[in-house]
């Protein structure tokens, strides 16, 4: 089956900076993605490109199959959910409401789900007669999240889409987010700060890093692959010795080591009769080290990687 | 703020937890031979998991022979899975509770009359509560 997305050897100048670097990057049809990274890693460029709203400098992009740049065959089965989102000049339509925003986007996106959009609407509280120039930051991007589901395209980018939202609102986007790619599967990349909170949502992560992939692999299989050893110096060096460790740190008779690789129950049980305690790494912490070009993340994208 | 899996946790895959969290309700009775197991995306909104991660839990089940898909209407306890399960709990049993429990007992200088006084003790308290 072709790819929903791909992308080789994207690049992205700027005259200042490199904002993609020599990016490749292949992502399955109906599949939940997390696109994680720090700020200003390359996430809003990649998924601005992905969306056609800006042009690499060199490299391939396909998105269905297709270029999506001024492709509008790839354009009405893609839509991108973004933290700024602009609506329309408020000078010019000082009353352009939610409905009109709900209206518009119904004639952009040809699977456009009309009673999921009251629907949603609903659970987030938002009036369909408020004014878009009287919304807090949560309800524009409870609008936008809207847009995003109720678009049901093929293709749907969100791009830090909570800003403002409160913690049940954003519980709100899993559980809707969720039941609605049980029900209408699509490819969905999410980029998110919030990593420990979707982690469970993603199929796949993709970690950027000043411009280049870092980390791409099944979210899955990452957890439980890195693990903190902590206990007596000599039980920990005696059990974490011959494995790939990452960091190493001492409090007197006291070692805590951030070591590598699966957890037997064998391990386990070792680690037991040692008196060590084992605690693995959220995902959150692993893209924290992906992200923060440490040695040791090297050996994880080679032991990961299919 | 780690989101609320239903109680799965950040340990280890999650689609071995959804599996093993399966095969307990099989061998409690809580899902009973011939029962439809919950499909996937059942447990991927219940556990509020992605539903690849919930479809390999089940898959998981089903390789060993625990669960039996009927083509288009879903999986099924299969008939044997509780005595399976059970069979693998008890031969489990030694090295998960056992040893632990003997390693510590050790640790803190309780021998093994004492410690099978306390296994009694603790026994009888419990039938007492219960009644």
């Amino acid at each position: 089956m072709t790819p929903a997305i791909s992308v080789t050897g994207l690049t992205r100048r700027y005259p200042d900076q490199v904002a993609l670097d020599d990016v490749h990057l292949t992502i399955g049809t109906e599949t939940i993605t997390g696109l994680l990274g720090r700020n200003g890693a390359g996430k809003t460029t990649l998924l601005r490109i992905l969306a056609g709203q800006e042009f690499p400098s060199s490299g391939s992009v396909r998105v269905l199959g297709s270029p999506p740049a001024e492709n509008q065959n790839v354009l009405r089965r893609l839509v991108l959910v973004r933290e700024d989102q602009v609506y329309p000049d408020f000078q010019v339509y000082p009353n352009f409401k939610v409905s009109h925003a709900l209206r518009a986007a119904s004639f952009c996106y040809p699977n456009w789900d009309a009673g999921l959009a009251s629907s949603l609407l609903k659970d987030f509280g938002l009036r369909a007669g408020k004014a878009i120039k009287s919304l807090s930051r949560g309800q524009r991007s409870a609008l936008g999240i809207t847009i995003g589901l109720a678009a049901r395209a093929e293709v749907t980018l969100f791009d830090e889409p909570y800003a403002g939202l409160d913690a049940v609102a954003r519980q709100i986007f899993y559980d809707r987010l969720l039941a609605e790619y049980a029900d209408f599967p699509r490819t969905v990349l999410l980029s998110t700060h919030l990593i420990d909170e979707a982690a469970a949502l993603f199929e796949n992560v993709v970690v950027i890093d000043r411009g280049r992939v870092v980390l791409d692999t099944a979210a899955d299989g990452l957890r439980g692959m890195v693990t903190t050893v902590s206990g007596p110096v000599l039980a920990v060096d005696s059990f974490t010795q011959g494995r790939p460790v990452w960091e190493r740190r001492g409090l007197g008779s006291q070692a805590s080591v951030v070591m590598v690789g699966q957890v037997s129950d064998d391990d386990r049980e070792r680690a037991r009769s040692l008196g060590l305690d084992l605690t693995p790494l959220s995902l959150q912490q692993l893209v924290i080290r992906a992200s923060g070009g440490s040695a040791g993340a090297g050996s994880l994208t080679m032991r990961t990687s299919a | 703020m780690v989101r609320e899996m239903a109680g799965l946790d950040e340990g280890g895959p999650l689609f071995a937890q959804v599996a093993e969290r399966l095969a307990g309700e099989i061998a409690d009775g809580g899902l009973a031979e011939g029962a439809r197991v919950p499909s996937t995306n059942e447990l991927a909104a219940f556990y509020r998991i992605n539903p690849a991660t919930a479809a390999k839990g089940i898959n998981v089940l089903a390789d060993e022979g625990l669960l039996d898909k009927r083509r288009g209407i879903g999986m099924f306890v299969a008939a044997g899975a509780r005595a399976t399960l059970l069979a693998r709990r008890r031969a489990e049993f030694t090295g998960r509770y056992v040893v632990p429990l003997l390693t510590e007992a050790t640790r803190l200088g309780i021998d093994a009359d004492e410690l099978i006084a306390l296994i009694k003790e603790t026994g009888n308290e419990r039938e007492g509560a219960s009644l």
